[in-house]
């Protein structure tokens, strides 16, 4: 049997959801984004809630993602995604509503919104891409920059009596009483991408259900910003970034 | 055992020849070209078909949902 006689409909096994658009993606070449874009499409289509489902970008490389997943959007200040999505859901309680942020939205500029919305048990999900750097703005260090990690601001590496240690901000929202749901995941592998898909799964129907906040983490990668292949960012990943940020639930209620 | 045998397609234009299909492919069916597509990137595609069984692990780590993948059972 040949190649041709093989790319049938018939035989589809997986094509691209229906929730993203044609649009191609400006992210760079193997950058985790794009994967945690696809899986949400994924979700969103398999839930069928694309028309009550409200996001909200952030300010950084996901600043875009308006343009790739066809909900409904809202563009927040920078850090201010769970602010916005606090004032979405208590309008409209019957939505799907998340946001989209990244570690430098949500653990520098964004903490005290993150944690307060948290703290009062929003009924959202929020999707949190951990990266370790400022990918947009040209690879700075972030609060979540390891310690000896090499960024354009650190070009020595983290000193941590100079700028503190990594902040590790999801097990500081886990500790919350409005938090329902807390986990950490990852989408270096295939089986990476169906736990991590999970698990977005699990936060959405937390939010459908209003069962309290949602977050996951999922720690990825910035080749460019690393200064790396998207392989070898990978493997970087899993020896330096799961120590620290180490994978699995944190709370599940 | 039941065996399969798979083949995918790739948007050539919105591949970005990151590799990580590559990386992922249990078989090594999946190599860059040599030809590049209009942006300058070395698209992926089946270097080594025959030995495809359609398991849709490319397409899972695909960043840019650029791979479709078809499998039928022999």
């Amino acid at each position: 049997m040949n190649v041709a006689d093989i790319i049938n409909p018939a035989n589809l096994v997986y094509k691209k959801n229906t929730v993203m658009n044609e649009v191609p993606m400006h992210y760079c070449p193997g950058c985790s984004h794009g994967v945690v874009h696809k899986i949400i499409g994924e979700i969103i289509e398999e839930m069928g809630v694309q028309e009550k489902t409200i996001a909200i970008a952030p300010v950084g490389c996901a600043v875009f993602a308006y343009k790739y997943l066809d909900v409904d959007w809202q563009q927040a200040a920078h850090g201010r995604a769970p602010a916005l999505a606090t004032a979405i859901k208590r309008l409209l309680p019957d939505r799907l509503v998340f946001t989209y942020q990244g570690d430098g939205d949500l653990a520098a500029i964004g903490t005290a919104e993150t944690i307060h919305a948290c703290n009062r048990g929003e009924n959202i999900a929020i999707i949190f891409i951990n990266n370790g750097i400022y990918g947009m703005t040209g690879g700075q260090m972030a609060p979540t920059t390891l310690a000896g990690m090499k960024t354009s601001t650190t070009p020595n590496g983290r000193d941590v009596p100079l700028a503190g240690n990594p902040l590790n901000i999801t097990d500081l929202l886990a500790k919350l009483d409005g938090v329902c749901y807390v986990t950490r995941q990852a989408v270096h592998t295939v089986a990476g991408v169906k736990k991590a898909k999970r698990a977005i799964q699990h936060a959405f129907e937390n939010s459908m259900q209003n069962k309290g906040t949602s977050i996951v983490e999922v720690v990825s990668t910035c080749n460019a910003g690393w200064k790396m292949t998207p392989a070898d960012a990978n493997d970087w990943m899993v020896e330096n970034m799961f120590p620290v940020f180490p994978m699995g639930d944190l709370k599940n209620e | 055992m039941a065996k399969f045998k798979g083949a995918i397609v790739v948007d050539t234009e919105k591949c970005k020849g990151c590799d990580l299909c590559v990386v992922a492919c249990p078989t090594t069916v999946l190599a860059l070209s040599t030809e590049a597509n209009s942006k300058g990137y070395n698209f992926s595609h089946m270097a080594n078909s025959e030995d495809c069984v359609g398991c849709s692990a490319c397409a899972n780590v695909c960043p840019d949902a650029c791979i479709t993948v078809y499998r039928v059972k022999l």
